[in-house]
């Protein structure tokens, strides 16, 4: 089956999260969340520091166990579906040792591992897809740096591109604008929704609203739980956000939160 | 006059070891063992588990005397207490608040005194020298095939597994996230550190194995950036001064685990001051206009 385009049977869903709750040494960080995305959408998940993005993408990929409720991928148990490379995820911080002695392309490779034999030698397919992640955010040039020697930006973009190598139907993206330019940022949203056309589905956490009125066709507000979800243009009104974000509501085309509402 | 010099030439002073039977035997097995210990010595220092090589090495001590008491093969003794101490350093450091540094000391220690303890009350032909310091230039045929066959185990499973262990060290969140057990790939490198340190007793004993398992690694890093030329130079550098130790040993009749140790710590305080891109007095500089 190609992870690419696994053929998802009627009413099943790419993501099925079903009332998860999460504790962290019995301190509530999410609760009753639940979550159904189809194939090929974009949804933007949206919350303020704290709120349980990172720790609803943690739950999603297995990293912590839930407390409670119950999450598919494809219909699969999660950790079947990640045997299947049909989730890809990068992290908020990818928290790795900067002075291994991998080079981008390497670290771009890893992506293929899943799909390789146990011996992990790339073959010719392997190699042309990490050159084509490679091209497609724009660090072919630098397919030879150690990992190290990047920017800050330059990295998220190979972490990204490890992403987009492994051909996931599933990508799940931790604040993936955070610290990259307006140009990467534009290449980027262009790239998800090329994504979407193909059907994959993609979660996206921002603290850019402006993203989520641009390219994200559903959206998730969440604190703790999720507060709404649904159709970007239904669930993105003020009134939302204001609950959202605890009482401020944020300048939906900024993104800013109104600077009189700092002096009160 | 000629005859003086003809005995003390390069040539003469490599061959004529080879001469003897216990020679040939000391160096293929340090040769041997140096670079098994040097190929997991990269993923020791990329991993930053220099503390637990040092724990496991010595927590194999009491394994060995048990299974000498018992008639067992020394390596699986020393397989089971090398996985046990690290079993329970894993167990106190979760049910307790003491700092996992802390926990591997104490675990190590106290295994060691264990293994001291029980030499010293098992009346057996166990020589204590030996486990300690190692004793290449005496090491028996059956000595040979146990390490022999421990260097196969272990260069084998880390060839195979070599990239996914590498992805572990590097990133073992995204290892996850393909479906790779991360779980298996900790105890398998675990495992293999317990089997390298009983290989590595055979040499420079118990004391000193944790340089074989931490400085070949540590100065392959120094010189390159990339994973599999570090392999290769940790190799390399692992097994020439096993060899090189070997003959110095034979040639000043010094303590063969020392000078083996040493010519290892000399390679890498070259590769400090000298390497290319990372020496403290970096050759060639890039500061060149
Ligand atoms: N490892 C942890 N141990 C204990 N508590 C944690 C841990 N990780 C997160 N938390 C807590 O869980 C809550 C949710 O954290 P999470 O990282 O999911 O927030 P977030 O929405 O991603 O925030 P941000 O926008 O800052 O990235 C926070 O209150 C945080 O303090
Ligand atoms: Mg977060």
């Amino acid at each position: 089956m190609d992870a690419l385009n696994p053929q998802l049977g009627n009413g099943t869903y790419r993501i099925e999260a079903d009332q998860v709750c999460v504790d962290y040494n019995g301190t509530v960080a999410l609760f009753d969340a639940s979550l159904r995305l189809k194939g090929g959408c974009i949804c933007g998940l949206v919350g303020m520091n704290g709120a349980g993005k990172s720790t609803f993408f943690k739950a999603l990929m297995g990293f912590v166990r839930p407390s409670r409720g119950n999450i598919r991928i494809n219909g699969l148990e999660v950790h079947k579906a990640q045997r299947d490379q049909a989730v890809a995820y990068v992290p908020q911080n990818e928290g790795i040792d900067c002075s291994f002695p991998v080079r981008v392309w390497d670290v771009v490779m890893m992506g293929r591992y899943g799909s390789m034999n146990l011996l992990r030698i790339p073959r010719e397919s392997d190699r042309k897809a990490v050159w084509h992640a490679l091209e497609r955010v724009e660090l072919i040039e630098y397919r030879k740096r150690p990992i190290g020697e990047l920017s800050g930006g330059q990295r998220k973009r190979a972490f990204l591109a490890r992403a987009i190598a492994q051909r996931a139907s599933v990508l799940l993206l931790d604040e993936p604008f955070s610290g990259v330019d307006v140009r990467t940022e534009k290449l980027m949203s262009e790239l998800f929704i090329q994504f979407k056309n193909e059907g994959r589905t993609i979660l996206i956490s921002t603290h850019d609203l402006s993203h989520v009125r641009d390219f994200c066709d559903l959206v998730v507000l969440i604190n703790k739980t999720v507060l709404a979800y649904g159709e970007t243009s239904k669930i993105f009104t003020t009134e939302n956000l204001t609950m959202t974000f605890g009482g401020m509501p944020p300048d939906l085309l900024s993104g800013q939160t109104p600077p009189e509402e700092f002096s009160t | 006059m000629i005859h003086i010099f003809t005995s003390i030439t390069p040539a003469s002073w490599l061959i004529e070891p080879l001469s003897h039977d216990f020679m040939r035997r000391a160096l293929m097995v340090s040769a041997l063992v140096g670079a098994v210990c040097g190929l997991l010595s990269c993923f020791m220092t990329l991993k930053g588990w220099a503390l637990m090589g040092d724990a496991v090495s010595h927590a194999v001590m009491p394994g060995v005397v048990v299974a000498y008491a018992l008639g067992l093969p020394f390596s699986i003794g020393a397989f089971v207490f090398g996985v046990g101490s690290v079993a329970l350093i894993g167990f106190i450091k979760q049910k307790s608040r003491v700092k996992e540094d802390t926990v591997i000391g104490l675990v190590f220690t106290g295994f060691f005194a264990l293994g001291l303890v029980l030499v010293s009350k098992i009346k057996s032909n166990i020589d204590l020298m030996h486990i300690l310091f190692g004793s290449p230039l005496g090491t028996s045929l059956s000595d040979i095939h146990q390490t022999i066959t421990i260097s196969a185990i272990v260069v084998i499973t880390l060839l195979i597994f070599r990239r996914d262990l590498m992805l572990y060290c590097f990133d073992p969140t995204h290892a996850r996230s393909i479906g790779i057990n991360t779980g298996l790939l900790h105890y398998l490198l675990l495992s293999m550190l317990s089997l390298a340190a009983v290989a590595g007793l055979q040499t420079v004993g118990i004391i000193l194995v944790v340089s074989m398992l931490i400085t070949p690694g540590a100065t392959a890093y120094l010189l390159t950036d990339r994973f599999d030329r570090m392999n290769i130079l940790a190799v390399t550098s692992s097994a020439i001064s096993s060899i090189v130790g070997v003959y110095i040993s034979y040639w000043s009749d010094i303590e063969t685990g020392g000078s083996i140790v040493l010519v290892q710590t000399l390679i890498f305080l070259l590769a400090f001051l000298f390497a290319p891109r990372y020496g403290i007095l970096k050759l060639q500089n890039s500061i060149n206009p």
